[in-house]
């Protein structure tokens, strides 16, 4: 499927693997060139379900992974299914976290934000860049991917907990102010909760370091057309702009850290 | 210099262009980029009396001659209308707004013109065309002329605003509808709503959108909104908005040419980008001024001459 070429249809493909990640995440494979990079979305189909915006923990130019939480009605469905039922994958969809080769890049990730971050750090490294993995949870078993991340060369791992059952006892925003105090870092990008990746963008701007962060709001269609993630003030749509944006844009935002929409269109505050 | 304003029910557009509803206006900001990217104008999505849900996803998918969308009109309600969309988009207003318009019955439909009036648009559309709620409330009122007549009718009394009446090409005669919706008070015509049609993904052996039958939109359906245009202006001479279909600058000009005064465009953005609003006013220009027109109430009907 090529979305250039104005064909948003479906691609059906089998899910090839499933890996459990945690009681309530899983790793979705599929045998499929997708193409994406890292920070980029598809949307994914569930027959007789919904269709929902996730995005990539994994491509390798032959195949590609969705590490998923299971949150809602439609991810419970998503759960469900086994190694060779369809689902139908449009993408790969919006912006991408960008570096040089060779740079220091610091990732800080929360929750599940965690299965993108990985996969910015594993292309990282095969740039030649060095990276610093600040991931967080609520307690140890809400971690993902940090034992996969903790065997690559190149990788310092920084673990974080609200109750301290595994690393540091606190916030990884505290960490990442550590971290930018001793090093020297040129990146900084962040995948998670929305109010997290404000706080983490906003201890880059203290250590005068560039901050991206990974918009999460409402998606309907993904291919610019519906509107529903448009934000305020501006009206762009995260879907198109985003969701991989600058925080030198993201916090002129009036909407950053204290509401979001719904599928029609009204406020929730945080 | 061309100068492409236009007036439609006395309401002065700096160009033709509209944002068609249903696309991109969810919010005043939404609405509001719109204009800033070129867009004479803009129509917001269909307002209902109180919030609906629509349908579940797949709503939407593009190919590359035409789009399909079964959304099922997802809305906030007139109080999000009446407290956010309106004033945000009044206060230092860019370009006139018509405020659409959906109920499921007669009654409704009364109160729901009449709440809008009190949002202040510039100009009320009324949607009784929309192919994708049929189920739930039978088949669309600009199905019949009866249907649409009385809709009109009911809609007319309650409001003092311009009030235009957007239906359906899914009929066999658009023209007669028309005249209905005229001899009860209309004041000009949105049209075309999408053609009804239905897309199967053969892999997964089953309809693509949730709701199975969709609205078809984009390039393909052109011919038949040029058509419809060019028959309900003939019908009843009463200015009308032509959609469907027009992604360019001489799209729009055909689209003028069959009698429309504004041009309506929703899936133009998903080919062309909210820019393409822009691109397309310049598309025109360049058009009109290529071929000696001044002013654009110079070719708006006159394929009616041939």
């Amino acid at each position: 499927m090529d979305i250039k070429k104005f064909d948003s249809r479906f691609q059906a493909l089998e899910i090839k693997e499933i890996v459990e990640e945690s009681d309530s995440v899983r790793t979705f494979i599929f045998d499929y060139p997708l193409g994406s990079k890292p920070g980029q979305f598809v949307m994914l189909w569930i027959p007789g379900v919904d269709e929902k915006p996730f995005s990539v923990a994994w491509d390798d130019g032959k195949e590609f992974w969705l590490t998923i939480c299971k949150v809602g009605p439609a991810t419970e469905e998503l759960f469900k299914l086994g190694v060779g039922d369809k689902v139908g994958i449009r993408g790969p969809l919006g912006t991408a976290y960008k570096w040089k080769k060779g740079e220091h890049l610091a990732v800080v990730s929360g929750g599940y934000g965690a299965a993108p971050m990985y996969f910015v750090t594993r292309k990282a490294i095969e740039d030649g860049c060095k990276v610093e993995f600040l991931t967080g949870a609520r307690n140890k078993d809400l971690l993902l991917f940090e034992e996969r991340v903790e065997s690559m060369d190149g990788v310092n791992l920084h673990v974080s907990t609200d109750d301290g059952s595994k690393g540091h006892k606190g916030y990884v925003t505290q960490v990442l102010d550590k971290v930018l105090t001793d090093k020297s870092v040129d990146k900084v990008f962040s995948c998670g909760p929305e109010l997290m990746m404000k706080a983490a963008c906003e201890v880059a701007d203290k250590h005068d370091v560039d901050s991206w962060m990974s918009m999460e709001k409402y998606m309907k269609c993904g291919i610019g057309v519906c509107g529903q993630c448009a934000v305020d003030d501006s009206g762009d749509l995260i879907c198109q702009k985003g969701p991989v944006m600058a925080y030198d844009y993201v916090k002129g935002l009036p909407e950053l850290g204290k509401y979001h929409r719904d599928a029609q269109g009204k406020k929730h505050y945080m | 210099m061309t100068d492409l304003s236009v007036k439609f029910c006395d309401v002065r557009f700096e160009n033709p262009t509209v944002l068609a509803s249903g696309v991109l206006g969810v919010t005043a900001s939404c609405l509001r980029n719109v204009v800033n990217n070129g867009a004479g104008g803009v129509t917001t999505k269909s307002i209902w009396l109180e919030e609906h849900a629509g349908h579940k996803n797949p709503t939407m998918f593009g190919t590359e001659h035409y789009f399909m969308n079964a959304v099922g009109l997802s809305d906030g309600g007139m109080d999000k209308a009446m407290a956010e969309t309106f004033p945000e988009y009044l206060e230092n207003k860019p370009a006139p707004i018509i405020g659409n318009v959906i109920a499921k019955n007669i009654h409704d439909f009364a109160e729901v013109v009449e709440k809008m009036t009190k949002c202040n648009p510039d100009i009320i559309e009324v949607n009784i065309s929309c192919p994708n709620v049929d189920d739930k409330y039978g088949k669309p009122f600009s199905c019949s002329v009866a249907g649409a007549a009385e809709v009109t009718k009911a809609v007319r009394s309650c409001t003092d605003k311009p009030l235009i009446i957007k239906l359906t090409p899914n009929v066999p005669n658009i023209g007669e509808i028309a005249k209905a919706c005229q001899s009860e008070g209309a004041d000009g015509f949105t049209l075309i709503n999408t053609l009804s049609g239905l897309a199967i993904d053969i892999d997964m052996r089953r309809p693509i959108l949730t709701n199975k039958f969709g609205g078809v939109s984009g390039p393909g359906i052109k011919p038949v909104a040029i058509k419809c245009v060019y028959e309900v202006s003939k019908a009843t001479g009463l200015p009308i908005v032509g959609t469907g279909g027009i992604t360019n600058g001489r799209d729009a000009i055909e689209m003028m040419m069959a009698g429309a005064t504004l041009v309506g465009m929703g899936t133009m953005v998903y080919y062309r980008g909210v820019e393409g609003f822009g691109k397309v006013v310049e598309e025109m220009k360049e058009w009109c001024e290529k071929n000696g027109v001044q002013h654009l109430d110079e070719i708006i009907g006159v394929a009616h001459n041939a």
